[in-house]
């Protein structure tokens, strides 16, 4: 019971990371970046690429967090930058492409079966009865100090409270001196730095990698944004936590067990019935 | 009067084109098959152009017409697929005629199919844009799973079902021509006026008295059902039936094909329906093992570049250089000069040429709206 609530908030931690991406690049730039979930995809690759160069697995995690900003920077630029403006189908497409793009890449170059990458092993600990993984722990504290990191961050430093004013308003933050375009330049920096950690963690608890590895954590990760209300910060980490939690309970029950994939969009698809902001979301009022 | 001049529009070669499309692979496929000359693969893939260009059409409805993002349209294909092809095999013990088991049981796949099409129009009314694409998604994914793990429905081995055998592309194309007949009708009437006005503008529409729940409500249903025959289509060529064909990935390839042939536009989505079909079929094998990416990455290129030329608001002198349909207009008007009206002369009396978007919607082109470092036309400062 307690070691699968662990393994849930661990999880969890995951998916609120990537979740973190999703929902910061949406209040900025308004748009569903559909290829954050193969960030971590390329970062996983990245891992395995300086493993088989006899590279330690810390330079690994460092080239993968560089390689993914690079990336997100660079899929920002030349992906979504000329469609700034139009209309959010569109983007949203386009993102659908670049998502594509990414995975068939890494097929042609890595092949398309899932390749082991053993970045650490780590032993159990005992708490209150329960074995816990070493592994599990260190993800459920790091991510924990991230996401206090990533908090402290958008509330105090200037460029964060440029990021929370272009998403309040984006006509006005510029009309006040705010650089729009690299604080969105920014955002996608950090979103995908923020897939790469998600990357890492995800390889400590699967130790495999293949060209689809970000697809599903990716719509999940997008599913627990909504949930915790797209835009929203602490919705984002609160969305990924309740997933990873639910997820692995009725992983943990046998009946359960097949459908756990139908109940967590199922609980997506109930909480945006009664709620279609999600949790925490902000009520935006529609105008004519 | 009236009813004379409608069917003199119906005989208009801009409204037959798509009938005369799909009328002329039926009737050159036909001849071929009389002569002996249409080898099996070319009659499978026929048939697989058939329910490609069904399952275009309808998400066309959806995305282009609508207007709403649809990312489960591969989830309502996977119930008419299950479900009608499970009645089939009990009907097939029942009938004995090959083609009335096949008509009903497309129509039992595409009834159930389109309840389920009732239940996620439902949330539609609630959300918007990108929250309905995700709960589309997500009831894709469900409706994927659920059948996974059903033993009736032969679990994740998945529903054997009886094939139809070569001929099953007269049906197929004979069913595109109805539904075409159909889905083009119902655009060019009352009714789909008042859905693309809901695209256009929600809010306006509402205001102009045109019943958003009926319509949008009326628009999943219709395409869902379309896509539920699509599937039983496709489980009558393809034994066995398995969960893993109708991902997430191939919702997305029916939206490449609807993007590509541009939304809002059946006879575009046709062609590149019977396109990419094509292709995927000559790609499948000719390029040997991890290759295969290869076809992903030329779909993922081409998706970009259709979308950023289609859409991107710095492009928009090249795309009036460059489009055709303009270039055919400006012709027609340099024909008869008197139908062509100065605006700017008149333009206290008839303000025509101003855009509805810019006044009536701040919602979706927030940043036209107020460009701070464009100032009105007509200011002087």
């Amino acid at each position: 019971m307690l070691s699968t609530l662990f393994d849930g908030l661990s999880l969890g931690a995951i998916y609120a990371l990537i979740a973190l991406g999703y929902t910061m690049v949406y209040g900025i730039a308004k748009m569903l970046n559909f290829a954050h979930g193969d960030i971590i995809m390329v970062g996983a690759y990245t891992i395995l690429t300086t493993l088989t160069m006899n590279g330690h697995p810390i330079i690994g995690v460092v080239a993968a967090v560089l390689v993914c900003t690079v990336a997100g920077i660079v899929i920002e630029k030349v992906a979504y930058k000329p469609l700034r403006g139009a209309s959010p189908l569109a983007v949203l497409i386009t993102a659908i492409g670049v998502s594509y793009f990414l995975q068939s890449v890494a097929q042609l170059i890595f092949g398309s079966k899932s390749q082991a990458v053993q970045l650490a092993s780590f032993g159990t600990v005992k708490i209150a009865n329960a074995e816990i993984n070493i592994g599990t722990l260190i993800t459920l504290v790091v991510g924990a100090v991230i996401m206090i990191a990533l908090t402290l961050f958008v509330k105090y430093t200037r460029t964060g409270r440029a990021m929370q004013a272009v998403s309040e308003d984006r006509g006005a933050a510029q009309l006040m001196g705010v650089n729009v375009n690299k604080i969105i330049m920014i955002t996608f920096a950090i979103g995908s730095a923020l897939a790469a950690a998600a990357g890492v963690f995800y390889l400590l608890q699967i130790p495999a990698v293949s060209p689809t590895l970000g697809s599903m954590p990716g719509i999940k990760a997008f599913a627990a944004a909504v949930i915790g209300g797209i835009g929203s910060i602490p919705g984002a980490m609160l969305g990924g936590v309740v997933l990873g939690v639910v997820e692995k309970f009725a992983l943990s029950v046998p009946a359960l067990a097949p459908y756990a994939t139908a109940i967590e969009f199922a609980l997506l698809i109930l909480i945006l019935l009664v709620r279609p902001i999600g949790i925490l979301g902000k009520k935006r009022r529609e105008k004519v | 009067m009236n009813y004379f001049k409608n069917i003199k529009n119906a005989f208009k070669f801009k409204n037959c084109i798509n009938y005369i499309i799909v009328g002329a692979m039926l009737i050159i496929s036909l001849v071929m098959s009389s002569m002996g000359e249409l080898p099996r693969s070319s009659a499978d893939l026929l048939a697989q152009m058939g329910y490609s260009i069904l399952l275009a059409v309808s998400l066309n409805l959806v995305v282009g017409f609508l207007g709403e993002l649809s990312l489960g349209h591969a989830g309502f294909m996977c119930v008419g697929a299950y479900i009608g092809c499970y009645f089939a095999n009990s009907l097939y013990e029942v009938i004995d005629s090959k083609l009335l088991v096949l008509i009903i049981s497309m129509l039992i796949g595409g009834s159930v199919a389109a309840v389920f099409g009732l239940i996620i129009g439902l949330p539609a009314l609630r959300l918007k844009g990108d929250y309905l694409a995700i709960v589309t998604l997500a009831f894709g994914e469900i409706v994927r799973t659920i059948f996974k793990n059903q033993p009736a429905f032969g679990a994740a081995l998945g529903l054997s079902t009886k094939r139809f055998g070569s001929d099953l592309y007269i049906v197929a194309l004979i069913v595109v021509l109805i539904s075409l007949f159909l889905i083009q009708n119902i655009i060019r009437s009352k009714h789909g006026r008042a859905i693309t006005a809901i695209r256009d503008n929600e809010i306006a529409a509402k205001a102009m008295g045109i019943n958003i729940t009926y319509y949008k409500l009326f628009v999943f249903v219709f395409a869902a059902f379309f896509a539920g025959v699509a599937g039983v289509i496709f489980g009558s060529k393809v034994t066995p039936v398995t969960y893993s064909f109708f991902s997430f990935n191939y919702s997305i390839e029916i939206l490449v094909m609807v993007v590509l042939g541009g939304m809002g536009n059946i006879t575009g989505s046709i062609i590149s329906a019977v396109f990419i079909t094509y292709l995927n079929f000559q790609l499948q094998d000719k390029l040997p093992g991890e290759l295969a990416a290869l076809k992903y990455l030329v779909y993922a290129i081409i998706l970009i570049l259709v979308v950023i030329y289609n859409n991107a608001p710095k492009l928009a002198a090249l795309r009036e250089k460059l489009s055709i349909s303009n270039a055919i207009s400006s012709k027609k008007k340099s024909k008869n000069p008197a139908a062509q009206h100065d605006d700017k002369n008149r333009w206290d009396v008839v303000p025509t040429k101003i855009p509805m978007d810019e006044i009536v919607s701040t919602d979706l082109k927030q940043e036209k709206a107020y460009t701070p470092d464009k100032p009105e036309k007509g200011g002087t400062e």
